[in-house]
């Protein structure tokens, strides 16, 4: 298994910030003992199905998370990515099956941070990149809760962690939309979450603010976080992640990237519109956006 | 400068004045402070809406008291809380679009409380007071309710401040954090009838949407930070209330309308300062 490893010039910055945040994270086995079912998975889906007015967007779907997985959720547009991130954070109800955090139902868990595909939020609303980290800290402040010293202290460290330490006072109509994700990632950390659900965090970013986030999830890992992401480079999902899940509404694959991007599987999920290369003994995805002129379906595979 | 003392000093002397300017003061902060909301999240049509179907309940109260207006709070405060329900309620099930629904069944509920208060006669008066304020008559009672459900709405706008942001801002995060978001947005309303009901007596119903927008627009010129706006809000609604109604006393302008054309003003001057300000230095942002 590949794992994600930091660009050696980032490395020295990055080896800071990785000590930073792991000082201010309370250690999640340590919570664990108190919060949770003892011996259960930390992720239990099974059976589950969602329906939207009667149309299936996710068929009988059932797989397990350890703790401090990385896994990436991969599949053509449609294929049901964020319905999944969205049943498993408790936004949504599923028509069928049933899910199970360490043991409890999904949703009001302070454990699981959700980074939606696009935040349906309102950038006009008068609030900075610390404002809105620092939301992530509410669930742990409690009804009629205020800020205290360490939830500042957390929400410092996450905007240093994504690398926005100099913007933590802009107002957030000022933000590109690669600092807007950061911005949502550096909640979702301060949230100190045990299981991230992150809907394509790397989807519009420049080269070096991938490499950022994939950094940010390796030393999540580290910490024992475990980490679903959802993605449409295959070539990172394969290199960066413990594990990678073909989802078609149904879940087509779960395991290491070389179970899963079999030729069969790969056309089954994306037709012909897959470039595959051969790298060696494995079969690596390219691209699964176009497909180039003539091609047809599995000629490429032969 | 002593000169300029009497004139502040003059109204003072008149004790209804001092009442009348308590209660602008008061009621223009709390309109303020929920009216940052109502800016936020565009609910500017709903609160207008909501201050003119106040009126057949006060227009019963008035009837049933035979013109005494001593109830006239509490007929005031029934009708807005239950419309406040009844707008979320509506929002909800509606066929027809939200502000299309709003639109039809307010313009109804005002035309009824006009047609309810024509019926006595000589009803002009207190129509206008209904509908413009009539913040000299404030009464020491007036005074203490004002202050009782101002600074209860207050208070829970502050207690509730993390739920109330977050609602406003991102939904999905207030469902992933289980925030019982129905609730709060009944709350929501219901604060604002009650802001919309203490400030009845200053304004009248008929201005009272410029008292939730005018100073929480005016504060979101100058800040992107939500509690600042708030402050800055509250203070410039109050500071009209001020300025509005010693303009009333010296020129003779309707108390209402002096109070509103001076949050009017505040906008415009600072909208203006801003642009200036722009132009002058446009690499740099004002906001901070
Ligand atoms: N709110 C909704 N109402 C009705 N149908 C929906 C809704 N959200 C998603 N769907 C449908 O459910 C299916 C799965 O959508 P989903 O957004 O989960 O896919 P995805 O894998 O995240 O796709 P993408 O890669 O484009 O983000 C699609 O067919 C979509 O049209
Ligand atoms: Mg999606």
């Amino acid at each position: 298994m590949i794992q994600g490893r930091p660009s050696t010039a980032r490395a020295g910055r990055r080896g800071a910030e990785s000590t930073l945040l792991r000082t201010l994270w309370k250690s999640p086995s340590a919570r664990r003992r108190d919060a949770h079912r003892p011996g259960t998975s930390i992720l239990e889906v099974s059976g589950l199905t969602v329906r939207y007015d009667g149309r299936l967007a996710l068929d009988d779907v059932s797989f397990q998370l350890k703790a401090g997985e990385l896994v990436a959720v991969v599949g053509p547009n449609a294929g049901g990515k964020s319905t999944l991130f969205k049943v498993i954070a408790g936004v949504l109800q599923p028509s069928q099956g049933q899910i199970h955090v360490y043991g409890h139902e999904p949703g009001g868990h302070i454990c699981i941070a959700y980074v939606p595909q696009r935040s349906q939020v309102d950038w006009t609303f008068p609030a900075n990149v610390a404002d809105v980290v620092m939301m992530g800290r509410i669930g742990r402040m409690g009804l009629l809760g205020w800020p205290q010293s360490r939830d500042w202290e957390m929400v410092r460290g996450s905007i240093e962690v994504v690398g926005l330490a100099e913007l933590a006072r802009r107002p957030i109509d000022q933000l590109s939309g690669g600092q807007q994700q950061r911005m949502f990632i550096a909640r979702a950390l301060a949230q100190e979450a045990e299981l991230m659900l992150m809907d394509e965090p790397l989807t519009g970013l420049d080269v070096t603010s991938q490499q950022d986030i994939l950094a940010i999830l390796g030393q999540l890992r580290e910490r024992g976080v475990t980490v679903m992401v959802a993605m449409h480079d295959l070539k990172l999902a394969a290199e960066r992640f413990d594990r990678v899940m073909l989802l078609k509404r149904r879940l087509l694959a779960m395991g290491s990237s070389e179970q899963v991007f079999t030729p069969d599987r790969l056309v089954e999920a994306y037709g012909g519109h897959l470039r595959l290369v051969q790298a060696g003994e494995e079969m690596l995805a390219v691209s699964d956006t176009c497909c180039e002129e003539g091609a047809e379906p599995g000629e490429r595979l032969a | 400068m002593s000169a300029w003392l009497d004139w502040l000093a003059g109204p003072l002397r008149y004790p209804f004045m001092v009442r009348g300017l308590l209660a602008a003061v008061m009621a223009g902060a709390v309109c303020a402070l929920v009216g940052t909301y109502v800016v936020l999240r565009g609910m500017a049509f709903l609160g207008d809406a909501l201050a003119h179907a106040i009126l057949p309940g006060v227009a019963v109260g008035y009837l049933v008291a035979g013109g005494a207006r001593g109830s006239l709070f509490w007929w005031g405060l029934a009708t807005a809380v239950l419309t406040s329900l009844g707008i979320g309620a509506i929002s909800r099930v509606a066929k027809v679009k939200e502000d299309t629904a709003i639109g039809i069944i307010f313009a109804g509920m005002f035309a009824l409380g006009i047609a309810l208060l024509s019926t006595v006669r000589d009803y002009s008066v207190d129509l206008a007071h209904l509908l413009f304020g009539d913040v000299l008559g404030v009464s020491t009672a007036d005074l203490r309710l004002t202050a009782l459900f101002g600074g209860a709405v207050v208070l829970l706008i502050i207690a509730f401040y993390k739920e109330f942001m977050v609602l406003s801002f991102d939904p999905v995060l207030a469902a992933t954090l289980r925030i019982p978001a129905r609730l709060f947005e009944y709350l929501l309303l219901v604060l604002i009838a009650v802001a919309v009901v203490v400030s009845m007596q200053t304004v009248g119903v008929a201005l009272m949407v410029a008292m939730l927008v005018t100073p929480a627009a005016t504060a979101y010129l100058v800040t992107r930070r939500l509690p600042v706006m708030m402050v800055l809000a509250a203070a410039m609604a109050a500071f009209s209330g001020l300025v509005g109604l010693y303009l009333s006393y010296y020129a003779g302008v309707a108390s209402g309308a002096a109070i509103v054309l001076t949050c009017t003003a505040l906008f415009g001057l600072v909208w203006g300062a801003r642009s200036l300000a722009r132009r002058i230095r446009p690499q740099e942002s004002s906001l901070g």
